[in-house]
């Protein structure tokens, strides 16, 4: 009995949880009205909660791992041990004592050569022949051209450039009588470069195409019809006057995609010339990466790997992006 | 104009009255339709026809026909290779090893897919967990970024907050190098977090992608500020402004995040970060079929044919908005 009256009369007051919420609430309100900025960002206070997931997952996955890659690439890891400090050694080693990174980037830059603008003006290509379709027709061959990059079935072209007499390419050349002997496409290191570009040319059209296509679509129809009055000739004068110049900033986006997709090339060769490739023929920057991570555990020297290919990629953008504002001017 | 329209209103409560045929009543409608339009909308169809002469300005008829063929040419080249993998599904044993191959089938027949039935009845982790694992991790990631990355879209977007421009640029940045640079770190992370072997370490990287994010935040710059400001006249808070009123004006682009993010989780195979057999996916499970060797072909060319139809199949349905979406991508 006594015990229940002492519980329900305390003798000091005891504050609810929501009080103190309020009154925290109310501390934090005063504490930020001392500084601008502060308040600012308590004003906004919902529109960072509702930045938060976003941008939490973004640093620990994008811009944490960025930097992690440069700090580690100074270090000797191996998952197991706890880093300890080697100064510029990686660097040195991967082009002084590793040809096989140099195969790499020779590889990697012979396709980046090639592909790259490859990709990018075939994209603009038949995205610019595509827009002049009317709309049904637009739509069909649009994803005529997109399917390869959207199935990503690339495990067909092993079947082409299958070594025995059953693969495509060999049984069509020994039809006509160019070669008696079938070629073992994939592991003969003369032909997997060149198999690798065109393969990889064949899916360049990706998300860059679909973006072109859009801003070719969105390009004032009214300017033509002012251009023509205004003297243009032919549609080439059209296109480098009218067009390029409206569609400046998806040409951008484009280039940016094609770059980072050109030097993130690697998981075309692993499929169709197996890992790591004949004699090296076709080993990429990129599968160079992947070997020192999961094979070979040497975390420190795969990210001395990776911070060159994002310098490397960060580099090249700032390049094209240059380039491209010129566009038309 | 006032007085007119009353005037009309009362011949049609008059005609009403007066009982005229139905046909009589319509004629009279139209003669007042297209009274009371200008001229130029009554002779729009003349404008129109005009105007499509109009559109072939600058275009010789060589040289279209030139183009078109070389369209054409490199759209067989384009899609050769996928009619391939269509008739191999269906083609039975001796057409698959003949020589010289076709690429058409001759005696369709299910053959392939019946095999693949058994393949996957005796594996050691039934096929529908592969599937499943591959359905669960695709559905996830796609939903998550969609709303993660939509709702940090809408504030970068639309409010100049402290930071915001900083985040954005990085996320411009991010865009510029390709994704096996973070690999090896990401790895790391997801170790120390405790997340290697299970779903999240394939989910949670695609929901902090950036590429959703960029075209999401393009496609809402186009979104006129007026309609969240009335909103917030009204009372409602920003995340009801953003689900109730940003989200729905934003379709296309959720669309296109879905499709983009569908497409390659649907042919991830995790077989970096995921030991456990029974958490594997679809594609982990087919690349093991394939290494069976030649026995299998068939059995693969079935399965070939079943990762490619659902991202097409996707990808028909959404089109359009897609088009859409991309139309905003521009970069500055």
């Amino acid at each position: 009995m006594e015990n229940t009256i002492n519980e329900n009369t305390p003798l000091t007051e005891k504050k609810t949880l929501k009080e103190k919420f309020n009154d925290m609430r109310y501390k934090i309100d005063l504490w930020s009205r001392k500084k601008p900025l502060r308040r600012k960002i308590y004003l906004n206070r919902y529109l960072y909660l509702m930045m938060f997931p976003y941008v939490l997952l973004f640093f620990t996955f994008t811009v944490l791992p960025v930097i992690m890659s440069f700090v580690l690439s100074f270090t000797d890891f191996n998952m197991l041990e706890f880093p300890h400090w080697v100064g510029w050694d990686n660097y040195l080693n991967l082009f002084l004592e590793d040809p096989i990174f140099i195969t790499a980037v020779k590889n990697t830059l012979i396709i980046a050569v090639i592909v790259g603008p490859g990709g990018y003006i075939l994209s603009f290509v038949f995205a610019w022949l595509i827009n002049e379709l009317p709309r049904v027709l637009r739509a069909i061959v649009t994803f005529v051209f997109y399917a390869p990059a959207l199935t990503g079935a690339i495990s067909i072209w092993a079947l082409i450039f299958s070594s025995d007499y059953y693969g495509w390419a060999n049984s069509l050349l020994m039809n006509l009588q160019i070669i008696n002997e079938p070629i073992t496409w994939l592991k003969d290191a003369d032909y997997i470069l060149p198999i690798v570009i065109a393969v990889q040319l064949w899916m360049s059209l990706g998300v860059n195409f679909l973006t072109l296509i859009a801003g070719l679509k969105g390009v004032n129809k009214e300017l033509y019809e002012a251009g023509a009055i205004d003297g243009i000739k032919n549609r080439w004068q059209e296109l480098w006057y009218i067009t390029l110049p409206s569609i400046k900033d998806q040409l951008l986006f484009s280039a940016v995609i094609q770059i980072s997709n050109t030097l993130g090339v690697g998981a075309v060769t692993t499929a169709l010339c197996g890992f790591p490739s004949v004699q090296y023929a076709g080993h990429t920057i990129v599968n160079h990466l992947t070997d020192y991570t999961s094979v070979r555990f040497e975390l420190g020297y795969a990210s001395a790997i990776a911070t060159l290919l994002f310098i490397a990629s960060i580099g090249l953008n700032s390049l094209i992006r240059k380039a491209i504002r010129k566009v038309g001017s | 104009m006032s007085k007119s329209k009353a005037e009309l209103l009362n011949e049609e409560t008059t005609d009403k009255g007066q009982g005229l045929s139905k046909k009589e009543k319509l004629n009279q409608k139209k003669a007042r339709h297209i009274d009371s339009r200008p001229f130029a909308e009554i002779s729009g169809t003349k404008i129109r026809a005009r105007s499509k002469k109009k559109k072939r300005i600058n275009r010789s008829k060589a040289g279209d026909i030139a183009l078109f063929l070389f369209l054409a040419i490199a759209g067989i080249i384009s899609i050769l290779p996928l009619i391939m993998i269509v008739n191999n599904a269906f083609k039975p044993m001796d057409e698959i090893f003949k020589f010289p191959p076709d690429i058409f089938v001759r005696n369709p027949t299910w053959n392939n897919f019946a095999d693949l039935g058994v393949v996957l009845g005796t594996s050691l982790v039934p096929f529908s967990r592969y599937l499943f694992n591959t359905i669960y991790v695709t559905i996830l990631g796609t939903v998550g970024h969609i709303l993660v990355a939509s709702m940090c879209a809408y504030v970068l977007s639309k409010y100049r907050v402290p930071g915001g421009s900083f985040i954005f640029g990085l996320i411009v940045y991010s865009l510029m190098f390709p994704s096996s640079v973070t690999a090896t770190p990401n790895y790391i992370i997801l170790n120390f977090l405790g997340l290697i072997d299970t779903h999240w370490s394939i989910v949670l990287p695609v929901i902090g992608g950036s590429m959703g994010l960029f075209l999401m935040r393009q496609f809402m710059n186009g979104i006129s500020m007026d309609y969240i400001e009335s909103a917030k006249l009204d009372g409602a808070s920003e995340f009801k402004i953003y689900w109730k009123i940003v989200m729905p004006l934003v379709k296309p682009a959720w669309i296109t995040l879905a499709i983009l993010n569908f497409q390659s989780l649907w042919n991830t195979g995790g077989q970096t970060t995921i030991y456990r057999e029974d958490l594997k996916m679809l594609s982990y499970a087919i690349n093991q079929i394939a290494t069976a060797g030649v026995a299998r072909t068939g059995t693969l060319n079935a399965v070939q044919l079943i990762m490619i139809t659902v991202p097409i199949v996707f990808f028909i349905f959404s089109q359009s908005n897609v088009m859409e979406t991309m139309q905003h991508s521009g970069m500055k």
